[in-house]
């Protein structure tokens, strides 16, 4: 079964990321959260191609249902300070 | 017709369109079912093109917008993004924005 760590290698592997995590544990299902400063300027859609682009053809496979959020460091730790 | 000359026409010819899996009345999967979801709650009017009808355009919409999962949703043309887009746009106003925009 596919694990969600795993998916996360891929991604750490071929996007530089100043922090990732990948949730799942149902083998098909995954939530992503991303931060990296190569977002920063980009929209939305291109940020998410970017980790398409990353996690190469396991989405046309094995990753049956991904979730991403994806965040430059500024929008982070934004968001950070206002939820601490 | 060529699949990407389809896909063309179709995004040309309806202001909101959302490639979808099913119908609104019934998604065939939940990330379908969410985008229909924001798209109602804004009382948007909108088309939608049910992919699992037509494996061209299924698998030709993933190389037209270079995005490789399905919903995907087209305003005036332009392609806005899946469905965690479209909550994060619907959830911040800007959805409500873009097809409110002539």
């Amino acid at each position: 079964m596919l694990q969600a760590i795993e998916i996360q290698k891929i991604i750490e592997a071929n996007l530089n990321c100043n922090f990732i995590k990948v949730n799942g544990d149902d083998g098909t299902h995954f939530e992503a959260v991303i931060v990296s400063d190569v977002f920063a300027g980009q929209s939305i859609i291109k940020q998410h191609q970017q980790v398409y682009s990353a996690l190469g053809n396991m989405m046309q496979s094995e990753i049956h249902a991904l979730s991403i959020k994806t965040y430059t460091p500024d929008e982070w730790s934004q968001k950070n300070n206002i939820k601490g | 017709m060529t699949t990407n000359a389809r896909i063309k026409k179709l995004i040309d010819d309806n202001k909101v369109l959302l490639f979808m899996k099913g119908n609104p009345t019934f998604p065939q999967c939940g990330f379908s079912s969410v985008a229909c979801q924001a798209l109602r709650a804004l009382d948007a009017s909108f088309e939608t093109f049910d992919v699992l009808q037509d494996p061209e355009i299924r698998e030709g919409i993933k190389v037209f917008s270079n995005w490789p999962t399905i919903p995907q949703l087209y305003i005036h043309g332009e392609f806005i993004g899946g469905a965690d887009i479209i909550r994060e746009l619907y959830e911040s106003g800007e959805l409500a924005k873009a097809i409110s925009k002539e």
